[in-house]
C-alpha cells in the first residue's frame, strides 16, 4: 500500500451542550475502496459525516486527506478537496430536468450563457462511465426514487468528487434498485473512487464493503471486514451487548374479532389502483404483521383504516360496528390507536409542549379533555405516567417534543396510544429509526398489550420484528396481499422474497 | 423556562422598539430635525389625559381586528379580508341599527349581531373556496377586500344613504338606544375629568370581554387545541381526528364575526351612522396588530395601545412641522423589528431548552431544528 490513505481521522471530538456527538473518532478509509460505517442511530454517524463535509467544525482531533492535514469550514471546501455528499433526503429541484439539477451551482459558461450542451455531455459520459444513465433532458419530477438518486450521485460527480458518501442510499430504495446502486458503487470504485457507505442494513454493508467500521455512543469501535463477521456478530459489536430478540412466547389469540377489513380498495385521483381487494381480519390478543417494501399501499392502508381516505371502498368494522362515513376523531374515539410510520409527520407537534403531545388524538377524552376544556393538570399527570412507565427520558414534561431523542420521541407515541387504552392498535414501523435498547421496550409493550387482549395490526418493514411479534402475516405487495403466512414457518429470506413479488404464486 | 419566556415576550419588543425608534431617528435627522424634541412632543402631548382616552379609543377597532386575524394566524390561516368584511359589516351595521329602536341593550346586542353575522357570512365565501376549491385563502381575501370597498360604496350610495339632506352624507342616525355609551362617568368616579370631545368609548368592557374569551378559546378548550395542532402540524392534527376542512370553516367564521365587530367602536361610539369618510385600514393595521402581538391577546392590546398612541400623539408633530408620516414609518419599522427580533431571541431560547433537555437525559434530540 505504501500510499497515505484518502481519507483519515483521527481523535476527532465533538461536543455539544451536554452530548458529546463524537469522541476520540478513528477512521482510515483506503484509496478507492468502499468503507461502511455502521452504528444505531444517533451513534454519531450524522455527525461525522457532517464534520468530513465541512458542515460541523470538529472541537478536536485531525483530519488528512492523502496524508495532507485539512480543516473544512464549509462545504464549499470539502467540495473543493474532492468530497461528495449524496443525502438520504434527495435535494432537488422538481420541477427542472435532471441537467438543471446536476449544475445548478456550478453551471459551466460561455459568455453570459450557460453551455448546456458540453454540460450535457458530460453527464452523458459520466453516466456511461459508472452505469449511472439518465437523460439529461427529463424532468426530474417524473423520475423515480431511484433515479433520483443517480441525480444526487451525478451531481456530486460533475463537481470532481472523488471521495463520496453515501448517507443511508438504501433506505428509499426497492431491492431492485438496491442491486443497481450496488453495481455503480462498484464501478466507482473500479476507476479509483472512494465511497463511504453509511447504513445500519448490516445484510447490505456485508455484501458490498472492503472494510466496515463500527460506532457506538459517539465513539468508533472498531474495524473488520465482511469475511471476518456475520450480521449477528455486526449487531452486538454496534450495540456492545447481546441482541434482543423481538419474539412472542405462546399464542394469545382469542375468538372475538375486533378489526374486520373486507375488500378494501382505493384509487388515487389519477386513478391509479393504490389498494385492491385487502381483507383481513384482527383477533383479539392477536397481532397481525403486514410486510412489505415502503410505498407499497402501507400508508393508504392506514389512512384508510382511520379514515383519512374516505373514498376508499369495502368494509372496515370495529369490535363489530361498521365505519363506513364515520370521521377519523370518531374513529379514534371508538378505539383505534395509531402508532404513525412518521412520528414527525403525523405523531408529533414538534414545537409544543410533551403533555400537548401526549394528548394528541386523544384530544377529545379523559384524562385529556374535561367537556369542551383542555384538562391541562389531567394531562400532565398522565404524561408523567407515561414517562415514567415507558421510561421516556425528559427533564419534564412541559419541554418541547423537539427536544427530545428520536427513540424517546417514539416511546412518548407509543405509550400515549398503550395508555389511550384501544380496541385496535396500528403500530406502522413501531421501531423505526430508534436505537436496539428503545426497540426491545417497544416490542415488549406490544407484547403485553397483546397479552391483555388488544388487537394489533403492526406494518414494518423490519422482517425480524415481523416474524418475531406477529400471529399471521399478510404481505402487501402493490396495493394487494399476495401471501398470507404463519410466522412459525418462514424466513427472513423467504418473506423477502415475497415482498419483491418473486413469491406471489407459490402462496395461491 | 422562566426566563425564556421572558426573553420572549418582554425583551423581545422592547428591543424591537428601541430599534424602530433609533431607525425613525436616523430618518428625521437625514431631514435636519432633531429627533429628541420630535419625540418629546410626541411624549408630552400623547398622555394628557384626553391623548390617552383617544389612545385607548384608537386601539379598540385594532385590538378587536387583531383578534381577527389572531385566531387564523394560530392555525396557519392568512385572513387578509378583516378590512373589507369590517366595512361592509358596519355599513349593514348602522343601517340595520337605524331602522328600529328598542331596549337599549337589545338595540346593541342586535346590532353587534348583524356586524358579527355579516363579517361570519364574508369570511365564509373565502374558507368555501379554499374548502371547496383549493383557492388559498390570501388570495380571495384580498380580492374580497375590493369587491367589499366597491360594494359598500355602491350600497352606501344607491341604498342605504339617508333621504334627508345634512351637511353629511351619511345612513340615517341610530336611535340613541342604539349607541353605546361613554365611560366617562366611570372615569369621573376615579377623579378623571376629561374634556368634551374626549369620550372613552363604552366598547372597551366589550373588547375586553372579546380579548377573555379569545384567550379561553385559543389556549384552553378542545377547539383551541385543535386549532393550534393544526397550525403547528397539519398532517398530525388529521391523523389524531381533526377535520381540517371543517376546521378552516369554523376559523373563518369566528375570524369574520370578530372582524364584523372592528367597526362597531367608532360606529356605536362616536358616528352613531356611517358617513361616507367612516375611517378605514384597521384591517391591514389589525394585521400589523396581531404579529406585534404574537397572537396573544395581551400581546396584541399592547400593539394595539402602542399603534393608538402613536397615531394620536403624531397629530402635534404638524404644529412643529416634522412630517407626520415618520409614525408610520415607525410602525412599519416596529412590525418588522418585531418580526425580526423574536425569530432569533426565540431561535435562542429553543436552542438554549432543547440543548438543557439534552443535556439532562444524555441524548441527543430528534429534530430537523436542530440538525441543520
Amino acid at each position: 500500500m505504501g500510499e497515505a490513505p484518502a481519507l483519515q481521522l483521527e481523535g476527532v471530538t465533538k461536543r455539544y451542550p451536554g452530548v458529546v456527538a463524537n469522541k476520540d473518532v478513528e477512521l482510515t478509509v483506503v484509496d478507492s475502496e468502499i468503507h461502511a460505517v455502521v452504528g444505531e442511530n444517533g451513534a454519531g454517524k450524522s455527525t461525522l459525516m457532517k464534520i468530513i463535509y465541512g458542515m460541523v467544525r470538529p472541537d478536536e482531533g485531525t483530519i488528512r486527506i492523502d496524508g495532507e492535514q485539512v480543516s473544512f469550514r464549509t462545504p464549499k471546501e470539502a467540495i473543493d478537496a474532492g468530497i461528495g455528499m449524496v443525502h438520504q433526503h434527495f435535494m432537488l429541484a422538481d420541477n427542472l430536468t435532471v441537467l438543471e439539477n446536476v449544475i445548478l451551482g456550478s453551471e459551466p459558461r460561455s459568455g453570459v450563457m450557460i453551455d448546456f450542451d458540453s454540460a450535457a455531455e458530460r453527464i452523458r459520459h459520466l453516466g456511461n462511465a459508472y452505469g449511472l444513465r439518465l437523460d439529461p433532458d427529463q424532468k426530474v419530477e417524473s423520475l423515480s426514487v431511484g433515479e433520483r438518486q443517480r441525480v444526487e450521485i451525478i451531481k456530486v460527480l460533475y463537481r470532481g468528487a472523488r471521495i463520496l458518501i453515501l448517507d443511508e442510499p438504501t433506505a428509499v430504495l426497492v431491492p431492485q434498485e438496491v442491486t443497481d446502486l450496488f453495481r455503480s458503487c462498484l464501478n466507482l470504485k473500479g476507476e479509483g473512487h472512494t465511497i463511504i457507505f453509511i447504513s445500519h442494513k448490516l445484510d447490505e454493508v456485508l455484501a458490498i464493503a472492503d472494510h466496515i467500521t463500527v460506532m457506538r455512543d459517539g465513539q468508533t469501535v472498531g474495524t473488520t471486514t465482511p469475511s471476518e463477521v456475520d450480521a449477528r456478530q455486526l449487531a452486538e459489536m454496534m450495540i456492545g451487548s447481546e441482541l434482543p430478540s423481538p419474539e412472542t412466547r405462546e399464542s394469545t389469540v382469542q375468538e372475538k374479532v375486533l378489526l374486520r377489513v373486507a375488500d378494501l380498495s382505493l384509487q388515487s385521483e389519477t386513478g391509479r389502483s393504490e389498494l385492491d381487494g385487502i381483507g383481513f381480519e384482527v383477533h383479539a390478543g392477536e397481532i397481525v404483521g403486514v410486510a412489505g417494501v415502503d410505498g407499497n399501499g402501507q400508508t393508504q392502508l392506514v389512512d384508510s383504516i382511520i379514515g383519512l381516505r374516505p373514498e376508499s371502498t369495502g368494509e372496515i368494522t370495529l369490535d363489530g360496528a361498521s365505519l363506513k362515513d364515520i370521521p377519523t376523531r370518531e374513529r379514534r374515539e371508538a378505539g383505534i390507536g395509531l402508532i404513525p410510520e412518521d412520528r414527525h409527520r403525523q405523531g408529533l407537534l414538534l414545537p409544543s409542549p410533551l403533555w400537548e403531545n401526549a394528548a394528541l388524538g386523544h384530544q377529545a377524552k379523559e384524562p385529556y379533555a374535561n367537556g369542551i376544556w383542555i384538562d391541562k393538570r389531567g394531562a400532565r399527570e398522565q404524561t408523567e405516567e407515561i414517562v415514567r412507565r415507558f421510561d421516556v427520558m425528559t427533564p419534564n414534561v412541559d419541554v418541547p417534543a423537539a427536544a427530545l431523542s428520536g427513540g424517546n420521541q417514539q416511546k412518548l407515541v407509543v405509550g400515549r396510544e398503550i395508555m389511550a387504552g384501544p380496541v385496535v392498535l396500528i403500530a406502522a414501523q413501531p421501531t423505526r429509526g430508534i436505537d436496539i435498547g428503545a426497540q426491545a421496550a417497544v416490542w415488549e409493550e406490544l407484547k403485553t398489550a397483546r397479552a391483555a387482549g388488544m388487537g394489533i395490526l403492526l406494518i414494518s418493514a423490519d422482517l425480524d420484528e415481523l416474524i418475531g411479534l406477529s400471529d399471521t402475516i399478510h404481505v402487501l405487495f402493490e396495493g394487494r396481499f399476495v401471501a398470507r403466512l404463519d410466522p412459525a414457518e418462514i424466513t427472513p429470506e423467504i418473506l423477502g422474497s415475497y415482498m419483491t413479488g418473486a413469491g406471489e404464486k407459490k402462496a395461491s | 423556562m422562566k426566563s425564556g419566556r421572558l426573553l420572549t415576550t418582554v425583551v423581545a419588543p422592547l428591543i424591537a422598539l428601541v430599534i424602530a425608534f433609533g431607525i425613525a431617528a436616523l430618518a428625521l435627522l437625514l431631514v435636519d430635525i432633531n429627533p429628541i424634541t420630535a419625540y418629546q412632543e410626541m411624549l408630552s402631548f400623547g398622555t394628557s389625559t384626553e391623548s390617552l382616552i383617544i389612545t385607548v379609543n384608537n386601539a379598540l377597532p385594532l385590538f378587536v381586528s387583531a383578534l381577527a386575524v389572531g385566531i387564523g394566524f394560530k392555525m396557519g390561516l392568512f385572513n387578509i379580508g378583516v378590512e373589507g368584511a369590517y366595512l361592509i359589516a358596519a355599513l349593514f351595521a348602522a343601517y340595520v341599527g337605524a331602522q328600529f329602536s328598542i331596549t337599549p341593550i337589545l338595540h346593541v346586542s342586535a346590532i353587534l349581531l348583524v356586524a358579527a353575522g355579516v363579517g361570519a357570512f364574508w369570511a365564509w365565501m373565502p374558507a368555501m373556496l379554499k374548502v371547496k376549491r383549493g383557492v388559498h385563502e390570501v388570495i380571495s381575501t384580498i380580492m374580497l377586500n375590493y369587491i367589499a370597498l366597491a360594494l359598500s360604496a355602491y350600497l352606501f350610495l344607491n341604498v342605504f344613504r339617508a333621504e334627508t339632506a345634512g351637511l353629511t352624507i351619511a345612513t340615517d342616525l341610530i336611535p340613541e338606544t342604539g349607541w353605546i355609551p361613554s365611560l366617562n362617568p366611570i372615569l369621573g368616579w376615579f377623579g378623571i375629568e376629561a374634556r368634551a370631545g374626549a369620550n372613552l368609548h363604552g366598547f372597551l368592557l366589550i373588547a375586553i370581554v372579546l380579548g377573555i374569551a379569545y384567550h379561553y378559546l385559543v389556549n384552553k378548550s378542545r377547539f383551541g387545541y385543535d386549532l393550534r395542532s393544526s397550525g403547528v402540524n397539519p398532517t398530525a392534527a388529521s391523523a389524531s381526528g381533526v377535520d381540517p376542512k371543517r376546521m378552516v370553516i369554523r376559523t373563518m367564521l369566528i375570524s369574520g364575526a370578530l372582524a364584523g365587530l372592528v367597526g362597531i367602536a367608532p360606529l356605536l361610539g362616536f358616528y352613531h351612522q356611517y358617513p361616507q369618510d367612516f375611517p378605514r385600514n384597521f384591517g391591514f393595521n389589525g394585521i400589523a396588530v396581531a404579529l406585534l402581538g404574537r397572537n396573544h391577546p395581551v400581546g396584541m392590546a399592547f400593539g394595539a395601545l402602542l399603534f393608538g398612541f402613536m397615531q394620536r400623539s403624531s397629530l402635534i408633530l404638524d404644529l412643529v412641522s416634522v412630517p407626520k408620516e415618520i409614525v408610520t414609518i415607525i410602525q412599519g419599522i416596529v412590525v418588522l423589528a418585531v418580526v425580526i427580533v423574536y425569530e432569533v431571541i426565540s431561535r435562542y431560547v429553543n436552542r438554549r431548552v432543547i440543548a438543557a433537555a439534552a443535556a439532562a437525559t444524555d441524548t441527543a434530540p430528534d429534530a430537523p431544528a436542530v440538525a441543520a
